[in-house]
């Protein structure tokens, strides 16, 4: 498993990791490592901020400062670290129960106040802890312990919504084109501004199971087929992404950041105190 | 920029948080409730000004955890809220209280339940204070009963807060918060400041929580280059998650014994008229202020009458209590509540003495008239 880049960006000795066979969140975690990589992380100066779910157990595994939460309130932790140290570089790992449900309200909040951090949600469409239930990002009709008839909520967007919340840099990928997840979490990390990247990710333990999706490998093998990239997205009209998932860059744009616009308000007040 | 020493016209919420400065406050997360919102608008005013931080936060979780957080990277940090939101924040003080984030939480007492009586004063929370957040932790909560002491009582908990590493409730109440009375401000130099112990930077394997040397470990500041990790899970000597065991249970002990060793240092009492006493009137917080005022009227009617105030309400002062149980005929306990301080009082008094009860919750102060009425019951049966 140890591989120079491992030594280098992982706690090596808390290797293997505990998610169960076949699971998509140890390629999320790889993408996220190569692309502290990419960027030239200092880890000494990194703290990867999670909150409570499979993909929060991720915190732990990466070799800098980690803050391993409450459910749900990973940005809310991150928000007090960030603003403690600014100089600081906060990755926030959560899950999208943990971000979408119980930590609705923080995840709005940290986009509209585009405070800067690196949000990677592991969607993986269910509460895979607690072995399975159905989350805000479960489709309609999907089938779960606690939706034993099918479920009959629509499934939240998201990318969408950290977009028109404020956040400054938005992405999507998926767990079979590592790689690409791999750039545009560099990116993210990259970014002036809150930037969240949704890191679709498969369940066959508790999700594919259930739904009957096959194993691993056939999960993979959806998400080839339903994902359409951005660029060609864009020429297609609706009824041809019907059922699609787009991936890539969705937005970026560049709001004032929140810990520099604090600094600049510190500054104005001090100086119109001494003058 | 320290305050101005001297005397002052202030009000409770406002010493709070001058005593927060003064204490070396230099981060502040809040949400807006009455009648603790004072605390939060002083400091979004003056934060600024000595180059710390204030935010208001989406909701009272949010800025509980904001608050471990910048507590975690280093930050003197603080919150203040009243009932409703001093319930949303028992998660994230339970955290506070297994991760050792040093902070501090004023919690100024509203009637309840729910929403209650916006905003009139109460002790309802008492307890909560103590047992609000689920599982074994340690708890010190001070509760002032005047401007002043709500100055000096917040650089108390922030002084405990950092040397013990564990979260301090400053328990005050609507009466208090929002009374305006003469303070006189001590010279900011002559006030001590205690800081975490902590792990200096880039120590070679430096581990978060080694409490081999010290029941409080040196902390791990995050940006220090220690690289530590911190969980919400029970955590060995590295921080990293362990199962059921003896590490479990000594861990939880540990943090429970951080408070016990340190009992009688921290459960502080404020005592008049005790020598002679046949009755105590043991009260805290606003309602002591009517408790001394009966205990005085006592005195003329020719009762021997004492007063006994914990400043500390935990760790309780139990072994004050049991020692004046042994001298004394009665106890009378009036709170402003359907009764919690008196279990602690019957607790520790264990039948040596009678203990009398004198609760209201109509969200009005108990008057010294009506504490001395149960005086009189307790003196002349």
């Amino acid at each position: 498993m140890s591989t120079p880049l491992a030594e280098k960006y992982l706690r090596v000795d808390r290797l293997p990791h505990i998610w169960c066979r076949g699971c998509g969140h140890g390629t999320v975690l790889g993408a996220l490592m190569r692309a502290l990589d990419e960027v030239e992380a200092d880890m000494d100066r990194t703290v990867v901020v999670s909150g409570i779910g499979c993909a929060s157990r991720a915190a732990g595994y990466f070799n800098c400062d980690g803050l391993h939460t409450t459910h749900g309130r990973a940005l809310a932790f991150a928000t007090g670290v960030k603003l403690a140290r600014p100089e600081l570089r906060v990755v926030v790992i959560t899950g999208d129960g943990d971000l979408a449900a119980i930590g609705g309200n923080h995840f709005i909040h940290a986009a509209r106040r585009n405070i800067e951090m690196t949000c990677i949600c592991f969607n993986n469409h269910v509460y895979g802890m607690t072995s399975g239930q159905h989350s805000p990002t479960s489709p309609r009709l999907s089938l779960a312990p606690t939706a034993p008839y099918g479920h009959i909520e629509r499934d939240f967007d998201l990318c969408e919504l950290a977009r028109v919340a404020g956040a400054s840099y938005v992405a999507r990928a998926a767990t079979y084109q590592a790689r690409s997840m791999a750039r545009l979490i560099a990116r993210a990390l990259r970014q002036q501004g809150f930037a969240f990247v949704e890191a679709i990710t498969q369940c066959p333990t508790y999700y594919g199971r259930r739904n009957r999706l096959g194993s691993a490998a056939d999960m993979l093998r959806w998400q080839k087929e339903h994902t359409v990239d951005v660029a060609r997205a864009r020429q297609l009209d609706p009824a041809e992404l019907e059922g699609k998932i787009v991936v890539g860059e969705l937005h970026r744009a560049d709001w004032p950041e929140y810990t520099r616009a604090y600094a600049e308000l510190v500054a104005r007040v001090r100086e119109e105190g001494t003058s | 920029m320290p305050h101005e020493p001297g005397v002052r016209l202030m009000q409770g919420n406002e010493a709070c948080a001058e005593g927060a400065l003064a204490a070396g406050l230099d981060f502040f997360a809040g949400y807006p409730i009455t009648p603790s919102t004072e605390v939060a608008e002083f400091l979004a005013e003056r934060l600024p000004r000595t180059g710390g931080t204030f935010i208001q936060m989406e909701d009272e979780i949010a800025s509980m955890a904001a608050v471990v957080g910048a507590s975690l990277a280093g930050a003197r940090a603080m919150t203040a809220t009243s009932g409703p939101g001093f319930s949303l924040k028992q998660e994230n003080l339970g955290f506070a209280a297994l991760v050792e984030a040093p902070c501090v939480v004023v919690n100024v007492q509203r009637q309840g339940p729910s929403t209650g009586l916006p905003t009139s004063p109460s002790q309802g929370d008492i307890m909560q204070a103590r047992w609000g957040t689920h599982g074994d932790h340690p708890a010190v909560v001070l509760a002032p009963w005047s401007v002043h002491e709500c100055f000096d009582l917040t650089v108390t908990a922030f002084n405990l807060a950092e040397r013990l590493r564990i979260p301090v409730i400053l328990l005050t109440d609507e009466v208090i918060g929002h009374m305006r009375e003469k303070v006189t401000l001590p010279d900011p130099s002559s006030i001590r400041r205690e800081s975490r112990p902590r792990i200096p930077p880039r120590t070679p394997g430096a581990l978060p929580y080694e409490d081999r040397h010290s029941d409080v470990p040196p902390m791990a500041v995050f940006g220090d280059g220690n690289r530590a990790h911190v969980t919400g899970l029970l955590h060995d000597r590295r921080g990293y998650p362990i199962g059921p065991g003896p590490e479990a249970a000594a861990l939880i002990r540990r943090l429970q014994a951080k408070v016990d060793a340190r009992r009688s240092e921290l459960a502080m009492v404020h005592g008049e008229m005790l020598d002679d006493a046949e009755v105590v009137v043991v009260a805290v917080g606003c309602v002591a202020r009517s408790a001394l005022r009966a205990v005085r009227l006592a005195r003329q009617e020719g009762i021997a009458a004492g007063f006994l105030r914990p400043i500390t309400v935990w760790p309780f002062p139990e072994e004050r209590l049991a020692r004046l149980a042994e001298e004394v005929r009665g106890f009378v306990v009036p709170e402003m509540n359907l009764g919690q301080l008196v279990y602690e009082v019957e607790r520790a008094v264990r039948g040596r003495a009678a203990v009398r009860a004198y609760s209201r919750v109509d969200g009005n102060l108990i008057t010294p008239e009506e504490v001395l009425g149960a005086l009189r019951e307790v003196a002349r049966p």
